[in-house]
C-alpha cells in the first residue's frame, strides 16, 4: 500500500478525497448561510442603514442609543422577568407531574399524551386561542368562568401588571410536554439498584426523592434549565399573536427583546440598531451557555 | 444512554413502586394527574367546539355546541387562502425535512467516520452555529435575499433550515455506536463510501433519523419570524403567517379563529395520535443526545 507509486493513491488519501465530497455541499452552506450572515451581523450594528439608503460607518452609536433607549430597557426588564418567571415556574410544574407519572402504570401512555399534546401545537395559533380566552364578559372563557363563580373580572391583557404573566402562560404550557417527558426519560435512566438500596435501608419517599433522584437527575436538570431559559429569552410568537397589532402592549408591557428587534427591522428598518440588539441578544444566549459549561466542568 | 435503557418497561422508581399494588395513594395520584391532564388539552376541547359553532352561540360558556356546523371551515376552505398556506407549509416542511436528513447524517458521518486533515476544523466550526441564534441571522438572511432576489418565494422561505448544527451533531453521535470492523467488512466487499454510507451505515441509525425527521418538519410546520419576515404575498404564506394574517382580519370573529387555528393544529395532532410512542421515544433520544 505505501508504494503504491505516483498514479495511485493510498487507501488513506482515498478516504479524504471522499470525506471532502461529502463536505463540500455543506460547506460551502455552512460559509453562505451561517457564517457570513453571522460576520455581517456583527458588521451590520456599527452601521446606521435604512436598507435603501447609503450605509455610513458609525462605531458602537447604536449601542450608545440602546442604553439610552428606555424602551429598550423595558425590554430588556421584560425578557428577564419571561426567563426568570416562566423558567421555576414550568420546571417545577413539569418535574412534579413527571415523578407522579413515572410511578402511574395504568394508562401511563394515555396520560402522558394528554400533558404532551400541548407542545405539539402552533405557538402562532396557540396565541390566539389563549386571546380569546383572556377577553372581557361576555366572549372570554376566563372572565366567564370568574363571573360565574362570582369573582369579579380580570382585566389581563389590558393591564400592565397582568399582560405579561398572561402572555407567558401559553409559553410554559406548551413547553411542559417537552420538559416532563425529559424528566420521565431521565428518570427511568436512574437504576432500580439504588431504590432498592434505600428500600431496604428503610429511607421514606422524601429522604429517596431528595437524596438519589433529584441528585441523579442533575444533567437532566441542567439541560432543561438551559433549553428552557433560552426558550424563554427567545419568547415571540406568543406575544406577536396575543397582544393587539402585535405590538407587545399595553404600553410595551409585554414586549420581549425580540419582538423590538422585529420593530426596529422590519417597521422603521432601522437595520444597525436592530442588529445592535440581536448581538446583545446573542451575548446573553452565550453568556447562559459559558455558564452551564463552567457547572458541567466543575462536576 | 441507550435506546434500552429509555425502553425498559419499569425501570427506575416504577420498578420500586410498583411493589405496592394498587393502593389508595395510587389511585389519588392517578386522579389528579387525569385532571391535570384534562385541564391540560381543554384549550383544544374549547378551540375544536368553537370552531363547530355558529356566530350567535360562541358568547356562551357551553361546551359542545347546540346544532353543530361545519359552516366556519367551508367559509375557510372557500373563501381564504387556507388550503394553499396549508399546501406551502407542506411542501416546505417536507422538503426541508428531507434534505437536512440527508446533509446532517452525510455530513456527521463524515465527521464521524472519516480522519482527515481539518476534521476538528470543520467539526467545531459546525458546532458552534449552535451558539447564534436565528434571531441574528434573519437581518443578514433578508439582506441577502433582498440582494438575490429570494424574498417571496419557496427557496427564500426554505434555504436557512436546509442543514442544521444540531442535527448534524445528533447524527453525529449515533453514527459512533457503529463499529469500524462493520465498514471495513463492505469496504473489502467493493462498496464505495457512498454505498457504505447509504447502505450499511443508514439503516443502523433508522430511529435517529425519525426522531430528527420529527423535529425538524414539526419546527418548519410552527416556525413563524422568518417566514412572517421574507414572505410578503399571501399565496406565498406558511399557515401561521397566513393564519396570524386571517385572524388579524377577523379579529372579532372567533369562531373563524378557533376555525383557523383548529386546521393549523390538528395535522400534527393526527400524526401525534398515530405515532404516539414512536415520537415521545424520539424526543426522549434527541433530547438526551442533543
Amino acid at each position: 500500500m505505501a508504494d503504491a507509486g505516483t498514479t495511485t493513491l493510498t487507501l488513506e488519501q482515498k478516504r479524504a478525497i471522499w470525506a471532502w465530497v461529502f463536505l463540500a455541499v455543506p460547506v460551502i452552506f455552512y460559509v453562505i448561510i451561517r457564517f457570513y450572515p453571522t460576520l455581517n451581523a456583527f458588521v451590520i450594528s456599527f452601521t446606521d442603514w435604512n436598507l435603501v439608503g447609503e450605509r455610513t460607518f458609525i462605531g458602537i452609536e447604536n449601542y450608545v442609543r440602546l442604553a439610552q433607549d428606555p424602551v429598550f430597557w423595558k425590554v430588556m426588564v421584560n425578557t428577564v422577568l419571561y426567563g426568570v418567571i416562566g423558567l421555576p415556574v414550568s420546571i417545577v410544574f413539569a418535574f412534579v407531574v413527571a415523578y407522579y407519572l413515572d410511578q402511574v402504570r395504568f394508562m401511563h401512555g394515555f396520560l402522558r399524551a394528554l400533558y404532551f399534546i400541548p407542545f405539539l401545537t402552533t405557538a402562532a395559533a396557540m396565541g390566539w386561542v389563549w386571546r380569546w380566552f383572556y377577553q372581557p364578559v361576555p366572549v372570554g372563557v376566563f372572565n366567564l368562568i370568574l363571573v360565574e363563580f362570582g369573582f369579579g373580572q380580570q382585566p389581563f391583557l389590558r393591564s400592565t401588571t397582568q399582560a405579561l404573566p398572561a402572555v407567558l402562560a401559553p409559553a410554559v404550557w406548551a413547553g411542559l410536554g417537552f420538559q416532563i417527558v425529559i424528566f420521565l426519560a431521565g428518570l427511568r435512566a436512574i437504576p432500580s439498584s439504588y431504590y432498592e438500596a434505600a428500600k431496604i435501608d428503610g429511607a421514606s419517599a422524601w429522604r429517596i426523592l431528595t437524596e438519589i433522584t433529584i441528585p441523579l437527575l442533575r444533567p437532566t436538570i441542567v439541560f432543561l434549565v438551559v433549553i428552557s431559559t433560552i426558550g424563554f429569552l427567545r419568547i415571540f410568537d406568543q406575544v406577536f399573536n396575543i397582544t393587539t397589532q402585535g405590538e407587545g402592549g399595553p404600553l410595551n408591557a409585554t414586549k420581549p427583546i425580540v419582538l423590538y428587534i422585529y420593530e426596529s427591522a422590519f417597521d422603521s428598518f432601522d437595520m444597525g440598531y436592530a442588529t445592535a440588539q440581536t448581538v446583545i441578544l446573542f451575548l446573553m444566549l452565550l453568556f447562559i451557555t459559558l455558564l452551564q459549561l463552567w457547572y458541567l466542568r466543575q462536576k | 444512554m441507550t435506546a434500552q435503557t429509555i425502553e425498559a418497561p419499569y425501570a427506575g422508581i416504577t420498578a420500586f413502586w410498583s411493589n405496592w399494588r394498587i393502593t389508595p395513594r395510587q389511585v389519588v395520584i392517578w386522579t389528579i394527574l387525569l385532571l391535570g391532564g384534562i385541564v391540560m388539552v381543554l384549550p383544544f376541547v374549547f378551540m375544536i367546539t368553537t370552531s363547530l359553532k355558529f356566530n350567535n352561540e360562541i358568547y356562551e360558556l357551553s361546551l359542545w355546541p347546540r346544532e353543530p356546523t361545519l359552516e366556519n371551515y367551508f367559509f375557510l376552505f372557500e373563501d381564504t387562502q387556507f388550503v394553499r398556506w396549508f399546501f406551502n407549509s407542506l411542501l416546505i416542511a417536507t422538503i426541508t425535512t428531507v434534505s437536512v436528513l440527508f446533509f446532517d447524517s452525510l455530513v456527521g458521518y463524515t465527521l464521524c467516520k472519516f480522519k482527515f486533515r481539518g476534521r476538528t476544523i470543520v467539526f467545531v466550526a459546525i458546532l458552534s452555529t449552535l451558539m447564534i441564534p436565528t434571531e441574528m441571522l434573519v437581518i443578514p438572511w433578508f439582506i441577502m435575499s433582498k440582494d438575490f432576489g429570494w424574498l417571496d418565494s419557496y427557496w427564500g422561505i426554505m434555504f436557512p433550515g436546509l442543514m442544521t448544527g444540531f442535527g448534524t451533531f445528533l447524527m453525529r453521535q449515533f453514527f459512533e455506536s457503529i463499529p469500524d470492523d462493520f465498514l471495513d467488512a463492505a469496504r473489502i466487499d467493493g462498496l464505495n463510501e457512498f454505498q457504505i454510507w447509504w447502505e450499511i451505515a443508514m439503516p443502523l441509525v433508522t430511529p435517529a433519523l425519525a426522531a430528527l425527521a420529527i423535529f425538524i418538519f414539526l419546527g418548519n410546520w410552527t416556525a413563524f419570524l422568518w417566514p412572517l419576515i421574507v414572505t410578503n404575498s399571501a399565496e406565498l404564506f406558511t399557515i401561521p403567517v397566513g393564519f396570524a394574517a386571517f385572524s388579524g382580519e377577523f379579529t372579532t370573529d372567533w369562531e373563524l379563529i378557533m376555525t383557523g387555528a383548529t386546521v393549523a393544529t390538528l395535522p400534527t395532532l393526527l400524526v401525534f395520535i398515530i405515532f404516539q410512542k414512536f415520537i415521545i421515544r424520539g424526543v426522549m433520544l434527541a433530547g438526551l443526545k442533543g
